[in-house]
């Protein structure tokens, strides 16, 4: 019982942060219903960055404090992938945007692995834990889980108190009514795909300070964003919130029962189910 | 699988402005589909002719990705549903019939349609499942299956588990060794590869896949014009499936293990993709073209000391130049360039 409530502490931690991940692939696709499979590599691209930020041959930056540089990074390269890849194919069918993310995919993989190799890193990086009773917390962890829930607040309020966060929920409903109510919305979309892009490498900065990585690691915490989006329901930006704490409470309790090989194939079962059963998620409509 | 249907269709596809002459005769007389066997007949006498195994390889692999991506074509070009985890066919009838080989015993003749029956059977149970999703719906949803049937393989011990299945070279002996093997198995895929573009050809100008073909336009308009929608795309899943599934036996039998990162590599699957997207999707002479530039060009790629690292950056970039500027691939391209062309290329 004592290792169900500390594995389960522990599977909560990192489910804020794979649905932090989650809300950047879910707010693209909310606004814009494109599903970004360029979302693993920018999670790996955020954790090389901060493997080079504060890693162990990096510029040797506190991780807290180069997790916003990534965030910037992150931003700018949303912006990038918008314009180089994203905007033309926008009012194509559904298999354009898929093929024309997924290219970028295909460069970031190809190009990271010449240059970065597959040999896994690690951070390296500690800073204690806390013990709470029976359950340990690893500092790392917590303090993920904590910025994590931070980012995910400010997202809210960008989108519900700022004029720009209120131009992305008014060209989610509704792009050609927001156009016409003089919404600029060619800028609202390369800010949302850069908002989501952002999300994604945060994610991935957070994730590089606990885990060891390679360029490969994305495809995984892609994959978990699509379990947490769908269980959320897709363009549901608190539903992934959600989705990511179901998410990270299986992966806590799954390991007490089976080996923990059986993780992956109970999500993807699950995945496949909820989308059979209801693809609009366990939340209901989204948006 | 085609359904007869009352008159008033008639009348609707007449109005739909198709070529209905064509489906009459059944498109034999169209020079199309002679160039489109045709070619794949020259490609396969290759190594004959040169009777060097280096040709028989890379034709090996060529022949493999045409009847790969012409399957894909079936339900991605004409049907128009994105099946982004195809690759999960290949991999679980290769899995079937390897294991049926490796621990029964069985001779590869009769494992190859038992892993093609298997992936069948899979689209089949799935078609019912899935295929009322729409758009990226689906494609996520196939996705997903292809990474839960690995996840569950890597876990299964009757197949080996993570480590998969092995093959004692001694099996081969009944081939006639390792060499003649390689020949028998040749043109085997040289066979399939025969049959599924006879196939796309045929379904193209049938009823049914016009029917398709409808879907794929307007699926509401297609259902409302007497298409039954349900069963032509569960059926167009079905027959997209099983040539795969039979390829994954011949191609893990020839390699002599089989191990789930192989057999069910996501990235193999989206370059089925691009090979259908680059020749042109929705035709038949696409998938050939697309699979075959597409090869050729990573074979180059692979062995060019530049490019050897980047190969699959650069697939990337061929395939962002391919959405952005040419969506309708090599041949469609073509296609509408060249009116003359309408009858050849199809």
């Amino acid at each position: 019982m004592e290792q169900l409530i500390a594995s389960l502490a522990d599977g909560l931690l990192l489910g804020f942060v794979y649905g932090l991940a989650a809300m950047g692939l879910t707010l693209i696709f909310g606004v814009m219903d494109v599903i970004n499979l360029a979302h693993g590599p920018i999670i790996a691209l955020g954790m090389f960055a901060m493997f080079f930020l504060s890693g162990a041959i990096g510029v040797g930056l506190n991780p807290y404090l180069a997790l916003v540089i990534i965030a910037i990074l992150g931003l700018l390269f949303g912006f990038c992938i918008y314009f180089v890849a994203v905007h033309r194919v926008l009012n194509a069918p559904h298999l354009s945007s898929l093929l024309a993310t997924f290219s970028v995919n295909m460069m970031i993989i190809g190009v990271g692995t010449a240059v970065f190799t597959t040999t896994p890193r690690n951070m390296d990086f500690s800073i204690g834990s806390i013990s709470l009773g029976p359950v340990t917390l690893l500092g790392t962890r917590l303090v993920a889980a904590l910025i994590a829930v931070l980012v995910a607040a400010l997202l809210y309020l960008f989108l519900y108190r700022t004029q720009p966060g209120k131009a992305i929920r008014a060209v989610s409903n509704n792009r050609s009514a927001a156009e016409l109510m003089g919404i600029p919305s060619t800028q609202t979309l390369a800010l949302s795909f850069g908002i989501g892009s952002m999300l994604a490498s945060i994610a991935g900065g957070l994730i590089a300070t606990f885990f060891s990585f390679t360029i490969l690691s994305g495809g995984v915490y892609e994959l978990k964003s699509f379990v947490i989006v769908v269980l959320g329901g897709l363009g549901n930006p608190t539903g992934a919130l959600l989705g990511g704490l179901i998410l990270g409470g299986l992966e806590g309790i799954v390991p007490v029962f089976m080996p923990v090989s059986w993780v992956p194939v109970i999500e993807f079962v699950l995945f496949v189910i909820i989308l059979m059963v209801r693809p609009k998620g366990l939340m209901g409509g989204g948006r | 699988m085609s359904s007869s249907k009352p008159a008033p269709a008639d009348k609707a596809l007449n109005r739909g402005g198709f070529n209905l002459e064509a489906i009459k005769l059944g498109g034999w007389k169209y020079p199309a589909f002679w160039l489109a066997l045709g070619l794949v007949l020259i490609g396969g006498f290759v190594p004959v002719i040169t009777g060097t195994n280096t040709w028989r390889e890379t034709m090996f692999l060529i022949l493999m990705a045409v009847s790969l991506a012409s399957s894909l074509n079936i339900i991605l070009g004409y049907t128009g549903y994105v099946s982004f985890g195809h690759i999960v066919f290949f991999g679980l009838g290769g899995y079937v019939g390897f294991y049926l080989i490796a621990v029964h015993g069985w001779s590869l003749w009769l494992a190859a349609p038992v892993g093609g029956l298997a992936a069948g059977i899979l689209a089949l149970l799935l078609g019912k499942a899935i295929l009322h999703l729409r758009g990226a719906y689906f494609a996520l949803a196939t996705i997903g299956i292809n990474e839960a049937v690995r996840t569950f393989v890597n876990n299964f011990d009757l197949f080996g588990g993570p480590v998969g299945l092995e093959l004692n070279f001694l099996v081969y002996k009944d081939y006639g060794g390792p060499a003649a093997m390689q020949w028998s198995t040749y043109w085997a895929v040289f066979g399939l590869t025969l049959i599924i573009v006879v196939l796309s050809y045929g379904i193209k100008f049938s009823r049914f896949g016009l029917g398709l073909l409808a879907i794929r336009e307007d699926e509401e308009a297609a259902m409302v014009m007497g298409v039954r929608t349900p069963s032509a795309k569960t059926w167009a899943y079905v027959l997209s499936a099983i040539v795969p599934g039979m390829l994954g036996v011949i191609f893990f039998f020839r390699n002599s293990s089989i191990a789930p990162p192989e057999a069910f590599r996501l990235h193999r699957s989206i370059e089925f993709i691009v090979m259908v997207m680059l020749g042109g999707q929705g035709t038949v002479l696409g998938p050939l073209v697309g699979a075959t530039t597409y090869e050729a060009l990573r074979s180059f790629l692979l062995t060019s000391p530049l490019f050897k690292d980047l190969q699959l950056a650069f697939a990337g970039l061929l395939l962002l130049l391919i959405v952005l500027f040419v969506p309708t691939g090599i041949v469609g391209w073509l296609r509408s360039r060249f009116r003359s062309l309408w009858r050849i290329l199809e």
